[in-house]
């Protein structure tokens, strides 16, 4: 039997199979391997895919903090058990209306708060490359599925990273959106003002293929903007003449993995010699953008999951004797330690007398970053970066030490801050076999120019044709 | 001893008439059955958001403009976080520094006096679901939830419990001109809290201030606004120290009681909403709703004045409330004689209603029905007295007035010969007091009209009957 379930999508659309071949094909895949990657929290073992459509037939996989009408949607933590919205979020419906096979839901940190998927509440996922690794986070599931065949495509969320890095660790692209270009609802919110869905893929033409099902304004979302979603094909074009890419010092910091460092440097080189304009530049304000976002995010997180109370769904403890006690209980049984620390920490930041000093301040700053980026795009079309300052860690190396925990996403966190869009691509691999990642930025609503060079980039090596082997 | 003045603010919560929730598209409607006007975002469900309301924004403009004032430029939402079980989301969207509104006024009358009181804020806010609190476990109703709020907030302005009454009179007055609310208390769909300190009269640093909640109506606004002034100032006299604290008003047993002290106050966490963009506020919007306001109490009154030659009192009175203005002008148009128009709404009708404790709308008497009743009156059809109870039974039975007189054979007897001959057969059968009146006891003629009216059912037109006794009793005819 032909392996199906190792190609692209639009490989397979190419193809012709029938969506039954695909859907069999994956499932042998999934059978196969997912007992050592454990990407899924659940397996739809039904195709209910369209027979029409641009994804007619192609499986897709959904990370579990987006919802799905009757299926169980839990973010990965104990507090969202047997949780089922009563609705399909957007981006589900463009999907279903797109015809693809919506093939299950993947492990993601617990609430997204994580770079590693190892505070899912489920368990970690482990990285294809190296099952004693992380697969990176929180997008954790849905990138190391991708990377193991067990699926096409998938989506994520990314709110400091959490497409892009696990799209780094697991070799596979990954996109960030702009900010308002993928409509939210139906995203359980971790924090409203950075949060972006966007697509996970073997390749960049299927990650424009994907963003184009899922983009557009949407009357439901205040947040996404009304502009018309261009045809991104046409952005799939092998030329960066003339292109101008800007390379910020900020970036290559005391402490990069040096091998990450010598890829992406080859990879600018690529670029270079097919003609693009490379150009120093300096975005002064980044080193306090993990600072700004460990305020800005667990802030509106911790206002976001008050609504996970035991009252109305999720779990609730039965022993409580009054309401208070019913809160208290069922949120410390509910949640796990990192979305307690969190939850913790952005109530410490709004509180009366810290407010100035923490929110208002990193929000003066948020501006600040973002201003930098907007001085920096005068003179340059795209930015480029390492992902990820290292490639995947061992398993529980970094779970108790959230500081070095939070640095995985130094270079990603920018990007969400100013809400521009940005996507990770396969650069190489380091001398132990684990893929590096290479982040190019684009101006705001700019998905065209960003996906151009990551094609030519793309098409111009192979390193998207390495798969691990399982 | 020391005299003491009274400094009260109060703090409206207006549920806007829109037909649909404030962030999202479920029904409004009262009464509907438990949590069948509920959606995943008004539930607070995961993955919801909220878009703004755009017909509740434009009636809170309406109203900022009604009264006066100053509308942002920027509008700009926050979160208000607290934990309580009717709160789905456990934050309320609400606005925090940068209200919709601010600096506006009302005009009132207290008195005989005039007062301007001056409007703080005016914001938009969303409302919580309501609790139903059952013996070992409660239920939520979440209908209400996500409803339009609009919180108008006075500055310390009012000076008396008769002032916040008239102050509330009037902002009812005023919003029901608007038909953004039907301001009904009993129903919820306005709420009203005041802050209440006394200090030393002429002082001008504000004493402890306490927060009286729980009025379910302007009388209880009222009521509880007197007990608290007294029992500060009473406080005040003996050891006894006034706290800053919330005071749950009892309107059965007309006393406050204290919720809770300000060492216990929430602290909410107020940040900006991030599910909801900043907008710029339309210039031309705010120009178009402005210029689309009806005309207000005040200028009605004024008009009535001087187009019906009104009193300014009586304009006052018939234009504190919207339908009763726009009956009062009805009829008006139908009845050359306003002033008797006026005078029966405000006398008989406003009576009636008050008894009924319904309002205009409900009397079930039209206009064309009242100023049919008026001129049967002055053709003498039916004498005022008979008016005033076929009045009442239109008013219960909502059968035209004309019918009710035709159908009781009520019309009042006029012919001379007929009233006559009943006014022989009474002096025939009363010599006593046919006597009486001829040696000079005039109110002895009361009573020989009264038997005649008595004979004939009250028909009897009593100036023809006056006149006929008069000239038979004095002519010796």
């Amino acid at each position: 039997m032909e392996k199906l379930h190792a190609l692209t999508a639009h490989e397979l659309i190419a193809s012709k199979k029938s969506k039954t071949e695909i859907a069999t094909s994956i499932h042998e895949r999934i059978e196969a391997v997912e007992s050592k990657v454990k990407a899924f929290v659940r397996i739809n073992n039904t195709s209910s895919a369209g027979t029409s459509g641009v994804l007619s037939g192609i499986p897709v996989l959904i990370k579990d903090n987006i919802c799905v009408s009757g299926e169980e949607t839990t973010c990965s933590s104990r507090i969202l058990t047997d949780f089922k919205p009563p609705y399909d979020a957007t981006v589900v419906k463009k999907l279903k209306a797109a015809g693809a096979y919506l093939i299950g839901k993947s492990n993601m940190d617990e609430f997204a708060f994580g770079s590693s998927c190892e505070t899912s509440c489920y368990g970690p996922t482990r990285n294809p490359w190296d099952l004693d690794r992380i697969p990176g986070g929180s997008s954790g599931g849905s990138a190391a599925a991708v990377a193991a065949d067990e699926t096409i495509m998938a989506i994520g969320s990314d709110t400091g990273g959490s497409i892009r890095q696990p799209a780094a660790l697991c070799g596979v692209v990954g996109m960030k959106p702009t900010y308002g270009r993928v409509s939210r609802y139906g995203l359980i919110a971790f924090a409203s003002s950075l949060d972006q869905i966007g697509p996970i893929t073997k390749d960049v033409e299927d990650a424009a293929l994907l963003l184009g099902v899922i983009a557009g304004y949407d009357e439901m979302d205040s947040t996404s903007v009304d502009m018309p979603v261009p045809d991104y094909k046409r952005s799939l074009v092998k030329d960066v003449k003339g292109l101008r890419i800007g390379v910020p010092k900020e970036y290559f910091i005391k402490g990069i993995d040096k091998d990450v460092e010598a890829s992406v440097r080859k990879a600018i080189g690529v670029l270079k010699d097919l003609g693009a304009e490379i150009k120093d530049i300096t975005l002064p304000h980044t080193e306090y953008a993990v600072a700004t976002y460990y305020i800005v995010a667990p802030a509106e997180a911790s206002s976001n999951l008050a609504r996970f109370d035991g009252v109305q769904y999720g779990l609730r403890d039965k022993g409580a004797r009054n309401i208070i006690d019913m809160y208290i209980k069922s949120r410390s049984e509910g949640f796990g330690n990192e979305a307690k620390r969190r939850i913790l920490l952005g109530t410490y930041c709004l509180s009366t007398g810290y407010y100035d000093a923490y929110y208002l301040k990193a929000q003066k700053v948020r501006t600040k970053i973002r201003e930098d980026f907007d001085r920096a795009f005068k003179d340059c079309d795209v930015i480029i970066t390492p992902t990820s300052p290292t490639p995947a860690f061992k398993i529980g190396e970094r779970m108790n030490d959230p500081l070095s925990m939070y640095l995985s996403d130094i270079f990603t966190i920018p990007a969400n801050l100013a809400g521009l869009p940005a996507i990770s691509v396969p650069c190489g691999l380091t001398a132990g076999a684990l893929p590096i990642g290479l982040q190019i930025m684009a101006k705001p609503f700019d998905e065209e120019t960003m996906l151009r060079a990551a094609y030519t980039f793309e098409q111009s090596t192979e390193h998207h044709k390495l798969k691990p082997k399982l | 001893m020391t005299k003491y003045e009274t400094v009260i603010g109060l703090e409206v919560h207006l549920q806007l008439a829109t037909r649909t929730k404030a962030f999202c598209g479920c029904s409004t409607d009262f009464g509907a059955h438990p949590n069948s006007q509920t959606c995943p975002v008004c539930l607070g469900f995961p993955g919801s958001l909220p878009v703004l309301n755009e017909e509740a924004f434009n009636f809170a403009i309406k109203v900022a403009l009604a009264l006066g004032c100053k509308i942002q430029d920027l509008i700009k939402f926050d979160r208000k976080n607290y934990y309580y079980p009717d709160l789905p989301k456990n934050f309320q969207i609400s606005q925090y520094d940068m209200p919709l509104a601010y600096d506006g006024f009302i005009d009132i009358t207290s008195s005989g006096q005039s007062k301007r009181i001056r409007i703080k804020r005016v914001h938009m806010e969303e409302d919580a679901g309501k609790l139903m609190h059952t013996p070992g476990y409660s239920l939520v109703d979440y209908n209400r939830s996500g409803m339009p709020l609009l919180e108008i907030v006075t500055e310390p302005d009012l000076g008396s419990h008769e002032e916040a009454y008239d102050y509330l009179t009037k902002l009812k007055a005023i919003l029901r001109y608007l038909k953004v609310s039907d301001c009904d208390m009993e129903k919820g769909s306005l709420r009203c809290d005041a802050n209440i300190s006394i200090r030393p009269e002429g002082d001008t640093k504000l004493g402890v201030k306490v927060e009286v909640k729980n009025m379910n109506s302007f009388k209880n606004v009222r009521s509880a606004l007197e007990y608290e002034a007294r029992r500060q100032v009473s406080a005040m006299g003996s050891e006894e120290k006034i706290v800053q604290e919330t005071r749950l008003w009892d309107a059965d047993k007309e006393v406050s009681n204290s919720m809770r002290s300000k060492e216990e106050a929430e602290e909410y966490r107020y940040f900006p909403e991030p599910d909801l963009v900043p907008f710029v506020v339309d210039k031309r919007n705010i120009e178009n709703i402005k210029s689309g306001l009806p005309e207000l109490p005040e200028a009605r009154a004024e008009r009535f004045t001087k187009e019906f030659a009104m009193s300014e009192y009586d304009a006052g009175v018939i234009t504190s409330d919207i339908d009763l203005a726009e009956y009062f002008e009805e009829s008006a148009r139908l009845y050359k004689n306003v002033k008797a128009v006026a005078n029966w709404i405000m006398g008989d009708i406003m009576a009636a209603l008050k008894e009924k404790t319904i309002s205009i709308k409900d009397a079930r008497i039209t206009p064309a029905g009242l100023t049919g009743l008026l001129t049967m009156i002055d053709s003498g059809a039916i004498s005022g007295k008979m008016a005033k109870d076929v009045l009442l039974e239109a008013m219960d039975t909502g059968i035209d007035p004309k019918a009710i007189v035709e159908k009781r054979g009520l019309s009042q007897v006029n012919d001379r010969g007929e009233i006559e001959a009943v006014v022989r057969s009474v002096i025939a059968g009363n010599e006593k007091s046919v006597n009486d009146y001829k040696a000079g006891k005039t109110n002895a003629l009361t009573f020989l009209v009264g038997q005649v009216m008595k004979s004939t059912k009250g028909k009897a037109n009593p100036s023809i009957v006056n006149d006929i006794l008069k000239k038979i009793l004095e002519g010796g005819v």
